[in-house]
Order: structure tokens, then sequence, then C-alpha cells
């Protein structure tokens, strides 16, 4: 079944229906009116999944994919058009660009949780670079996944999107077919064995993985906001994003006061009881439960700890002086528990994170511009928001990504649309002006070796501070210029 | 073979240091880099001479000339490459920076390959520099020459700490992909590649893949054979058909191919005389294992040979040769030739050559000959490649303002000027909020509710862009 929905998807790409420009802001428009005509299905969709709340779907999921729709509708002729490249002597005459061409059927692999944004916003780039696409849903979010599987054909062409739902076994059968790109959001373990079955066909992947975003909290900065904001990013989706700030670090001086902020903030957000708010969600399943929960054993909690297996639930949980070696700090959490590491200033925050693999996200909190600049600086990491969590992933014109175990290749906006496309480069010359070509013909000699240095290679297209020169002498040649012309009409004057 | 794994352990403490970052240490690199160039053309030529028997001319260009070219590209446009890039924001990030940050990724891993020994390993090695990344380099075995000047010129001229040469054979190469590197460029063969990619996933590096395949060459409508013939000629044979882009295969009417082949043995003439063996701008195969190799090929065609077929042992020499009556079933359609072994196979129309080619792997480059642009625009639309050039051949890789790389089979990833930059760094994106607007940013918290959601909408939707007026 599922080679017959790739078969069908690369038959379908090879009609080339889905090149033409027309076509793609055809279909990027019907996704659209998917997400807006749907929007109330999708909500409950997630509410069964996740119990994410109402106000979460389009906050979380379609807000960010209502603006990656405009962005390709608007900018897609641009995109698709040829982009030109700098030419040597030799090249002067002729055309000399790169165009973007589509790969061909692109896997696209979503995850449990933000099923629609993260299946949904690599399906939008394929589309604008004119591939077909297969798009397999994540199985732990079963009602997204069987909703996207009844709608997704209703609104684009059945044979070049189609929709394929299962869990592992279908998941490994998929990955046997031959794709001319794979994107997977999810964790590492399984991004390995992705690549390694892309590997196979010498097929490209692009990564969107995870691990322990790191989160620097500086004496020096304003604790009641920088709380705020890392309290929201924190338990947004009850802490199960790829983004949230993992775990934090920070001086023992300032811990009690970070524990307090935190605290006030939850209050504010939650109230009393998390269990009964409207706006805090669940773990997706037992299995995740247990792993949070077994995370938690030798450590000591500060804030929260109440949960209750039967409805996934685990209330929002501080933890204070936690070891580095505490079970806590071997995995990534992706729960709504924030244990906090205290560190004795920003070196040791600096070697701490450097230690590490390098996170999908680092967050530094801080007034002092010395202190951000060196962990810009001194630390590598997918991404980064400084005095903030998450927001820099809402940006659709910076590229969204990891490094190292965190992932590889970016999407989001334009950098979707190149990522999943194929930028040929074309030089398109003419059978005219063949003297120039003498140069490189054999019998060869010195001579023409010197000429064919000069035409071929030359750096004319390089040289800024050649570039500067020129505009320098040629500015000075036409003010010359100017002068003797006003002399000259001014000496013809009649007094 | 050194140890390895300490070789690696070395590279990686020097890259922590922080050495590589700053832009002074990138161009001082750099420059060494060219002085290495430009201090040692002699020895260069020789060790070419010795691997490949390649003619001053072609080393010189297509060696020498090329990575200078790059290295000059780098020094002059480093400090612009490593600008943050400032990027578009929404109204609820109006007042903070955003911007792209490129960064090293670490250790790299350079495999080079013989037919170009030194260009194929250097120019990723200006682009690993220029990213501030160390890097261990490892060049083909096969050019024996050139490897062992490589492993004496470049501790000699660049930071010993930061790139290292590592010298060995197949065993060597496949214990080194054990260890962990933060990028692997591999330029070479499809099977290799796989065995790459599959020790690259178990550390999650990213992997630049330059590989090959079968470039086909469309000679199609009105023409000026001569010309046609002399670039066709020129990029077929050079290096003695040793290149990963040269021209592998001819697509053309019959009637084209009557009018091709005295066109091409009056260009071979010109530039090789008639003898060609004799000739000092004609390479020869770089072992014994691939003449061979390709002598079996020769003697297995069920074509004719048109052109030339002398071959000679000793020298590793086979001349310019032409076949015609070539069909697809034919031996010498089933993998890259890679030397100086032309088959012709005729198609009634261009159609039919469309067809045959995307009926195959996509190519490393396609090539097409013709003096109609409409032919030339079908060709390129209707087909897939790494890269294109419509009346010449190689010369599109030659330019540092295209990104040079394969899709599909013939490879992943780009390189050249800018782009090795590029493929070398880690694109970060990087948001710095301000503190104040509190008020807009708390739209985002809970407790939630339709007001505070429709002010969000309004803040941070993109919007399409309308203009009522056109």
């Amino acid at each position: 079944m599922e080679k017959q929905a790739v078969d069908c998807a690369r038959k379908a790409f090879l009609s080339g229906r889905s090149r033409p420009l027309q076509f793609r802001l055809q279909q990027l428009h019907a996704l659209h009116r998917l997400i807006t005509e749907k929007e109330a299905e999708i909500a409950s969709a997630l509410k069964q999944d996740i119990n994410r709340s109402q106000f979460d779907t389009p906050l979380f999921e379609l807000i960010g994919l209502e603006n990656d729709i405009n962005l390709a509708e608007s900018s897609l002729a641009d995109w698709a058009a040829p982009r030109s490249a700098k030419k040597n002597l030799l090249t002067l005459s002729d055309q000399v660009y790169t165009q973007a061409e589509p790969l061909g059927v692109v896997l696209i692999i979503g995850a449990w949780n933000y099923p629609w944004a993260l299946t949904l916003q690599p399906l939008i780039g394929a589309i604008a670079a004119g591939n077909a696409a297969v798009v397999k849903p994540s199985e732990l979010s079963k009602h997204s996944a069987s909703l996207l599987k009844e709608l997704l054909p209703q609104y684009l062409d059945q044979e070049l999107y189609p929709v394929v739902t299962g869990g592992v076994p279908e998941t490994q059968e998929l990955l046997r077919q031959r794709f001319d790109h794979v994107f997977y959001t999810g964790n590492s373990t399984v991004g390995k064995l992705v690549m390694e079955a892309a590997a196979r066909h010498l097929t490209p992947v692009t990564l969107e993985l995870g691990g322990k975003s790191p989160c620097y909290i500086d004496k020096d900065c304003d604790l009641s906001v920088a709380c705020r904001r890392i309290t929201w990013g924190k338990f947004a989706n009850c802490g199960q994003t790829c983004i949230a700030p993992d775990y934090i670090l920070c001086e023992p001086g300032i811990q009690d006061r970070v524990v307090e902020e935190i605290q006030r903030t939850l209050l504010e957000f939650y109230g009393e009881d998390p269990k009964s708010s409207p706006d805090y969600g669940r773990i997706i399943n037992q299995h995740h439960f247990d792993r949070v929960i077994a995370l938690l054993e030798g450590s000591t909690v500060t804030v929260g700890g109440k949960n209750n297996r039967e409805e996934c639930y685990i209330a929002p949980t501080v933890l204070r002086d936690v070891s580095p070696h505490a079970r806590l700090m071997q995995e990534e959490i992706f729960g709504p528990v924030l244990p906090i590491v205290p560190i004795s200033g920003v070196d040791e925050a600096i070697r701490f994170i450097n230690d590490r693999e390098k996170p999908l996200a680092l967050y530094v909190f801080s007034q002092d511009k010395k202190v951000i600049k060196r962990m810009l600086s001194e630390t590598s990491s997918g991404g980064v928001t400084v005095n903030d969590v998450i927001m820099h992933y809402t940006i659709n014109s910076l590229p969204f990504g990891g490094v190292g175990n965190s992932g590889m290749g970016v999407y989001h906006g334009k950098h979707t649309f190149d990522r999943l496309s194929h930028h040929r480069a074309c030089l398109i010359k003419s059978l005219a002006m063949e003297s120039m070509n003498q140069v490189r013909y054999p019998p060869q000699n010195a001579a023409q070796l010197k000429r064919a240095k000069f035409f071929m290679l030359t750096r004319l297209c390089s040289c800024a501070r050649f570039t500067c020169v020129w505009a320098v002498l040629a500015t000075m040649v036409a003010l010359g210029l100017l002068v003797a012309l006003l002399v000259v009409l001014l000496k013809d004057t009649p007094v | 073979m050194e140890c390895q794994g300490e070789v690696i352990a070395g590279l990686r403490a020097a890259f922590h240091t922080g050495v590589t970052i700053p832009l002074e240490f990138r161009l001082t690199e750099l420059k060494g880099l060219l002085a290495l160039m430009e201090e040692n053309e002699a020895q260069i030529l020789d060790a070419l001479h010795r691997d490949l028997r390649k003619p001053k001319f072609e080393a010189a260009i297509s060696e020498i000339e090329i990575v200078r070219n790059d290295i000059c590209f780098a020094i002059n446009n480093l400090k612009t490459w490593m600008l943050p890039e400032y990027v578009g924001t929404n109204l609820a990030t109006k007042f903070d920076d955003c911007f792209i940050q490129r960064q090293p990724f670490g250790v790299v891993l350079i495999i080079g390959a013989w037919n170009y020994p030194l260009q194929l390993i250097l120019l990723p090695l200006v682009g690993a520099i220029a990213a501030g990344n160390c890097a261990l380099l490892k060049p083909s075995e096969i050019s024996q020459a050139t490897e062992a000047l490589l492993a004496e010129l470049i501790p000699k001229y660049l930071s010993k700490e930061c790139y290292v040469v590592t010298c060995g054979g197949a065993e060597d190469t496949r214990r080194l992909l054990e260890n962990r590197f933060d990028h692997i460029f591999y330029t070479g063969s499809q099977a290799v590649a796989r065995k790459i990619l599959l020790a690259a996933a178990v550390h999650l590096t990213p992997v630049t893949l330059e590989l090959g395949g079968k470039t086909p060459c469309l000679i199609y409508g009105r023409i000026d054979m001569k010309t046609a013939a002399k670039r066709l000629v020129w990029a077929k044979y050079f290096n003695a058909g040793q290149s990963c882009v040269a021209p592998d295969y001819i697509l053309c009417t019959k009637e084209t191919q009557d009018a091709l082949l005295p066109a091409i043995r009056e260009a071979l003439e010109a530039f090789y005389g008639p003898d060609p063996q004799k000739c000092p701008d004609v390479g020869r195969i770089v072992t014994d294992k691939h003449w061979n190799h390709l002598m079996d090929l020769l003697g297995k065609s069920k074509g004719n040979v048109t052109i030339g077929g002398e071959s000679t042992q000793e020298e590793k020499y086979i001349a310019p040769t032409v076949l015609v009556d070539v069909d697809e079933t034919d031996i010498l359609m089933q993998e890259e030739i890679f030397g100086p072994i032309l088959p012709i196979l005729t198609v009634e129309t261009l159609e039919e050559a469309i067809t045959f080619v995307n009926a195959r792997e996509k190519p490393l480059a396609l090539y097409v000959f013709s003096d109609e642009p409409q032919v030339v625009t079908t060709v390129l639309e209707s087909t897939n490649s790494g890269g294109f050039c419509a009346n010449d051949g190689i010369l599109h890789m030659t330019l540092p303002t295209l990104p040079f790389g394969g899709v599909g089979a013939s490879g992943m990833g780009c390189y050249h000027g800018r782009y090795t930059f590029e493929t070398f760094s880690h694109k970060r994106a990087c948001l710095l909020r301000s503190w104040g607007l509190e008020r807009i940013g708390a739209l985002r918290y809970p407790p939630y509710s339709d007001t505070r959601l429709s002010w969000l909408r309004w803040a941070t939707t993109t919007k399409k862009s309308s203009c009522s007026i056109m």
C-alpha cells in the first residue's frame, strides 16, 4: 500500500503537472482553505490527541502555517525565477544563472507534538518547489492523523500528495522506497535510522531533531519578565516542544527568586489547580508519562510534582539544585518538568553547554551586552533567542533547523523552498565569438596559457577592491568630463 | 598510518580553542594556501605529470589557476560573507534584532579524488577554512605523487594544529569513517558514497557528495558544426576523458552524426596533430587497472570504432576514440566511461533524446549543442541535472559564482566560491528580543481569550501582499 502511494505520486510528478506556477499556487490556496475552513475540526482532533486548548490550535499550529502559505503565494514567482550570477570575461556575453527545479517525490514524516504544523509546514515548501509529496503523519497523534488523511485529498491533488497513515512497520516500508528527499521531524534515534535508510538510495535528508535546549539566566536581568517568558515557553503544550527551554542554568544567588517568579507566573497562567485549567495540556500517552516521571528519580521537586497516570497529567514542576549527573539531565525531558542547575557564572555556563551535544535552541537572558555576545560567539546551537524563548521559530525569514545531534538542514518560508529544490547551475553560450575560445585549445604554449588565464579565470567577478578602484576612477573621469563640459558651455556663452 | 583517533581529537581540541573563528586567522590561512600554490608551481606540475601525465596547460588551468582564483575570491569577500545577515520581522518583533549568524561546524573531513587531485581537495578546503572549521584532508592514494606533495606542503604553509593531511588506502578510509566528524565532503563514486552516508548516519553527520554519472551531450538542429566539434572535443578529451563533467556520450540524428564525425577528426588533428600519442597536450590513464578496464569496455563494445582506438599498455595511453552504432544495451552505456572513449547513439527526434536521458539517473552535467534557442530551452526545461551548459562543456564549473554539485544519483550539496563557505557553515537563526513591549508579548500568555487571540493574529500574521491598484 505504501509502495503504491509512492509509485502513484512519482507517476503524477513525471506527468509534469506539479511544475507550473499556477498549479502550485492553486494547491497552496487550497491548503489555506483547508486550514481556515476546518479549524474547528482540527482543534477538536488536537483536544482528543493532546488536550490542546482551543486557543493553542491557531496560536501554535495554524497562524504559522497561514503565514508561510501567504509568503509562498506572494513570493513564489520570485523564488522560482532564474537567479543570475556574476560572470567572467569569457562568459561576458553568455547567460549565467541558477534555476530552482523540483527534486521529485519528497517524503514528509511528521511528529505528534505539533501534528499539523510539523507535517504541513514542510508540505508548503514541497508544493511551492513543484514536488510531489508523500505525507506520513505521526500515529501517536491518531485523531489528527486520521483527520489529515480524510481532509487532504478533499482539498489537494490526491495523487501528488497522498497521506499514508500507520505505525512503525508502515514507516519502515515507506523508507524502503526511493524518494528524492526525506524530511523527518522527531528524535535523534529514529533520525539515524531515517538517514541510514535514505543512504541506500543516496537520498538527501532534512532532520529536525531535538536535544536539551539550555536556558541561561544571567544575574543581571529583569527576572520577573524573564521568568514569565520562560514559563510560557516551557509549559505550553505541556512541555512537549522541541525548542522548549529544557533546563535552566543560573547562579545560586538568584535561584530562589527564579523559583518564586516561575511559581507566581504559573499561578497567573493556570490558576491554583492547573489540572482544571482549560489552557493546560496533557502528556500524549502513558508511555511518555512513565518516561517523564522516571526522569524525576533521584531529584527533589520544589514546585508541582502532582500527577495522574490515567489522565496523563503532570503538574508544572520545577526542581532546584539539580545535579548535572541527575537522570533529568541525561536526555531531553519533553515534558512539564523544569530543572534548575546552579552554575558559578557565564564562564561555567558556556563550558557546561559546550560539553554537551549542540542543542536545537539556546536561550540567554541578560541585560549585559557582553554576556550576550559571549554566549552567541562561544556556543553553537540550531537557533538562539535572547531574552525570550521559542520566538525565533515564529519568524519565517529565519532558517529553522538543528546542527550536530539536533539535526541537519533548515526550513520555514523561503528556506523550505530552497531546501526542497535543486538549484541547477546554467551556462547558456552561443556558438559565436569563437575567437576568444581559441586560447584554451591545444596545441598549447606559455603565451597562450597566459591569455587563457586572463580570459577564463580572471578575478573580475570577485574583486571588491578592484570594483572600488574602478568606481573611484570612473567617478573621477566622470567629474572631469562634467567640468570640461561646463567650461566649454560657459566659455561659449555670450557675455 | 598515524593513530586516526588522536589526530581527530587534536583537531577537535584546536577547534575548541576558538583559534579558527577570527577573520584574521582565516585570512592568514587562506593567504598561506595561496602562497603554497604560488611558490610550488613547478613541484605541483611535476607531481601531476607523474600521476596522470597531465599536460602543463591542463594542470595550470584546471588545478592551479582554478584554486588560486577561488582563494582570491574568498579572501576578497570573506568579511562580507561572515557578517550577520539581517532578515525581515513581523509586527510583534519589530524592535528586535533578527539575523542569521554563520558558524563553523567544527572538524570536517575532506576526501579527494585522483582525477583532479589538487583541485578536488583544495577547493573544498578553501571553503572549510573560510567558514572557520578545522579540516582533515584525505587525498586519493591513487594519485600518489600529488598525495605525497600535499602531505609535505600543507603543514609547511597552514596551521599544523588545524589542518592535517592523512594518507592511506581504502581500509584506512573505512576506519577513518568510524570516527565522528561535523561534516564530510566526498568526491568520488556512488558505491563508496553509499558507504560514507551509512557511516555518517551513525553520528548524524551532514555530508556533501560530489559524484558522477553518464553526462549526456545532445547535438540537434541547425548548428555551426566546426565550433561545436572543437568545444566538444576539448571538453571530452581534457585530462584524457577523466573528468566527472566530461561529455560521456552523444545523442544526435544520423544526419548530424555524418556532419559531426569529420568535424571531430578535424578538431582532433588541429589539437593533437596526426599522432596524439606523441603530443605533449594529451594525458594518460591514471593506473594500469583503470587502463585495463577501459580497454575491456572497448573490446566488449558492439559499436564500431570510427576514430582512434589505438592504445599502448606501457604508457597507459588510449587515443582519443569515437564509436558509432552504439545502442543503449551496449557495455559502454552501462556505467560512466571516465576515459577518452566517446560513443555516439543516434535518435530520430529531440523528444527521443530527451526521453532517453530522462529514463536514466540524473547526471552531474548535461550538454546541448544547437544554434536554435528553442532546442536549448526545450532540453533545459524537460530534463534534470546537476548543472547545464549549452554550446560548450565543463565551463559552467569554472565560474566561482555558480554552484557546482549533483542531484539524485550524481550527488547532494554544492560548492565553489561562496557556496563552499555556505556548505561548511551552520546558519544559526538569532533573535535578540527587547525587554520592553511586554504588554504586547503578554498577548500570548494564558489564560486565553478570543480578544487576545485576534490581537495576536494581527501582530504576527504575514500579510499576503495585495495591490488593489494593479
